[in-house]
């Protein structure tokens, strides 16, 4: 077959929550264990008809809660079986003592994220407040833009998650309701493009009596900052892993995939940072106000973990002036996550640009194209008038 | 020493052959840290003995987890691994539904391998209760094995709900207006056979064969076996460590902790003492109950004695 031939994938209008269950069983995945959640539910109930149409080979266990869900997945994992999982919002903080422990034990499953606020008050809605709260806990972390976006990650996210020279979970998240309920066109690609790009998993250390081993042993005062050492350098040392697995599918599927995208960057005085389905509206914007002259740039973060700091410095310098979109407010922390890393990057850099946060769409608020347009404002006037701000909240009804 | 080591109505054939009816393979090996006289990891040994080399352990956080693994090293000659302290049942069934399928789709050898989820009271009776009754309920073909001390003894003789009454314990100290544990201990053997397993028994650490039998039975069972192994602390119990032994036999003896197993909904007592002690001879001697006075001990008496009476009709029933 030739490479033109190879990217003819199958086009398909589809629901983007079944569009990433139609990916774990394209990956050939050999477990699953989950939990309902709004606004995860789909996800689970088309892996749970997949399978019970005999379409995927694969033991679901149908756990009693999220904090089983994950500790079944390690129990797969460590058995050697493929493993993938989807979770959102209080589910995902309900695995949040497993988060880590998945991680220290290095076993990579893939778990697609429902990206949603977290109570009080309850909100089944959109926003970062899931993943932000689980930022720390050693996970590769990417963040989709699209339905095409969100499929072909949980595919890479086996590649590279299970790579020997990886070998960590990865959180795929996509945002709830305007990402996981929209049907969105998906280039579904051969089954045959997705094996040759997933290997059968085939890991080194498993659960079996023919050779037995120990897994989970706790660490005296002696040991235990290394074992954190050498995670922080594995999970650093996946980058370059990370890039190849993107470039390959690039390859095959015509579809390229890079930690930091950028759009209408060249000769941009202001770029606009953000993370996940929004940056879409963000583009929008840019589009408006280049067309009235205005020099603005979008940078959008695809790898949130590890933190593409080299890419970000680079792209970020060359403006005078950044502003940050956050979906998270971490209260007391004087700005968003993103604001946050996104200053710490550039504090020493000998050119730096003024750095503006602002939190939007808590809870499944919207934010238009037009928001975008009163960020931008507000950092203008900031500058203008030499005001540092720290960070503001739009769209706050007073 | 000129006290027999078997004192209670065992016949003389058991000390005889009992070296021959035990398999010599060990599955925990020494060199772990247990403390001087844990009878709680003897019973581990014998439960392992039973279920032979082809067996993976999913062990809970605890004193067995911490006395066998300390990073780079482990006591264990089995596949063995540990999450956290609330999901050994989760995940042993994780591991059952991985080799399964590996199996199914020959990536693995087409041999049957048993798993083994364990953990504490704590981990089992309280933290760990709706993973268990999760995995329970689903199914999986497993064994759940409780190795009951009745505290959580590895951070420091804290108070479960597997704790018995009137037990002085760091978090239910005995006191001037406390008589120490208030609640009666929650009976871990009924819930699990209340899902309707094929497999449910008690156990004691001082009767290793029976350990090593019901094991073997819960190996067998189709589907999920609960095994909760009443496990002598010393440390926790405030005993002499040489004692380890007689307090569990007398516990049995007593009726303090029956032996029994529900195979198929149907119970069946394993040991029946001949004559039923008083509760005060399992009391005596040991310090986390000394502070109890007379009428607190026969308020245990007449709880032993009507969970003994209830226990035993459903026998008959059956």
């Amino acid at each position: 077959m030739s490479a033109g031939a190879n990217k003819a994938g199958k086009r398909t209008g589809i629901e983007i929550s079944l569009a990433i269950s139609e990916a774990a069983k394209m990956a050939r995945v050999d477990a699953v264990a989950a939990y309902p959640i709004t606004p995860q539910t789909h996800v689970v109930e088309h892996l749970s008809e997949l399978v019970a149409s005999g379409e995927l080979d694969a033991e679901y266990i149908c756990v009693e809660s999220e904090h089983s869900a994950l500790s079944a997945c390690i129990g797969t994992q460590a058995a050697g079986a493929r493993t993938f999982t989807a979770t959102s919002a209080q589910g995902l903080e309900l695995m949040h003592e497993i988060l880590y422990i998945a991680a220290g034990m290095r076993m990579p499953i893939v778990m697609a994220v429902a990206n949603r606020a977290l109570s009080a008050p309850l909100s089944i809605w959109n926003d970062h407040s899931d993943v932000m709260a689980c930022r720390d806990t050693g996970w590769i972390q990417v963040f989709a833009e699209n339905g095409q976006d969100a499929f072909d990650q949980v595919i890479c996210a086996f590649r590279f998650g299970e790579d020997r020279r990886v070998q960590m979970p990865v959180m795929v998240n996509f945002d709830g309701f305007t990402l996981s309920h929209v049907v969105e066109s998906v280039e579904f690609p051969a089954q045959e493009l997705v094996d040759s790009y997933l290997p059968p998993y085939r890991p080194e250390n498993t659960l079996h009596p023919d050779r037995p081993l120990t897994l989970g042993a706790f660490a005296m005062p002696e040991i235990y900052t290394e074992t954190r050492m050498a995670h922080e350098a594995a999970l650093l040392a996946s980058r370059p892993v990370i890039d190849d697995a993107w470039a390959e599918w690039g390859k095959l599927t015509g579809r390229h995939y890079k930690a930091v995208e950028t759009y209408r960057t060249e000769g941009a005085e202001t770029l606009f940072v953000t993370m996940g389905g929004l940056s879409e509206n963000a583009m929008e914007h840019v589009d408006a106000a280049r067309e009235k002259g205005k020099k603005v740039g979008l940078v959008h973060i695809r790898l949130w973990r590890p933190f593409p700091i080299d890419e970000m410095r680079k792209v970020l310098c060359t403006a005078a002036h950044v502003v940050v979109m956050d979906r998270a407010l971490p209260p007391g922390a004087h700005g968003g996550p993103v604001f946050t890393e996104v200053k710490s990057a550039l504090y020493d850099q000998s050119r730096r640009p003024t750095v503006h946060g602002y939190i939007a769409g808590l809870g499944g608020r919207d934010v238009t194209p037009a928001d975008f347009g009163t960020m931008y404002d507000l950092a203008m006037a900031a500058v203008k008038e030499g005001k540092k701000e720290e960070f503001r909240m739009i769209g706050v009804r007073s | 020493m000129s006290q027999s080591p078997l004192p209670f109505n065992y016949p003389l054939s058991t000390e005889l052959y009992a070296p021959r009816l035990i398999p010599k393979d060990e599955f925990i090996v020494s060199g772990h840290r247990a403390c001087q006289g844990c009878a709680e990891v003897l019973a581990l040994r014998h439960a392992l003995k039973a279920l032979g080399p082809d067996t993976v352990v999913a062990m809970a956080t605890g004193c067995m987890e911490i006395i066998s693994s300390p990073l780079p090293t482990t006591a264990w000659a089995v596949p063995w691994i540990h999450v956290a302290f609330e999901n050994a049942a989760a995940v042993g069934s994780g591991i059952e539904a991985g080799l399964k399928i590996l199996r199914r789709k020959g990536r693995i050898p087409d041999k049957d391998v048993t798993v083994l989820a364990c953990a504490g009271d704590g981990g089992t009776a309280d933290i760990g209760l709706q993973a268990l009754s999760g995995a329970l309920e689903r199914g999986h073909k497993m064994i759940y094995m409780c190795v009951d001390n009745e505290a959580y003894m590895n951070t420091g003789i804290q108070r479960s709900s597997a704790t018995p009454f009137g037990a002085s314990t760091t978090t239910s100290p005995a006191g001037k207006v406390s008589i120490g544990q208030a609640t009666w201990k929650k009976n871990m053997a009924e819930i699990a056979a209340a899902h309707n397993i094929p497999y449910v028994a008690t156990a004691c650490s001082s009767y290793p064969l029976d350990i090593v039998e019901k094991m073997r039975k819960a190996k067998a069972a189709d589907g999920p076996a609960y095994v909760h192994c009443l496990s002598v602390c010393p440390t926790g119990w405030r005993i002499p460590t040489e004692q380890a032994i007689r307090y569990g036999r007398l516990a049995v003896e007593t009726c303090v902790f029956p032996l029994y197993e529900v195979v198929g909904g149907r119970y069946r007592i394993t040991y029946k003492p001949e004559k039923k002690r008083p509760i005060g001879d399992y009391l005596k001697g040991q310090g986390r109950f000394r502070h109890l006075d007379e009428a607190t001990i026969a308020k245990m008496q007449a709880r032993i004695d009507e969970e003994w009476e209830k226990l035993q009709a459903k026998a008959d029933r059956s």
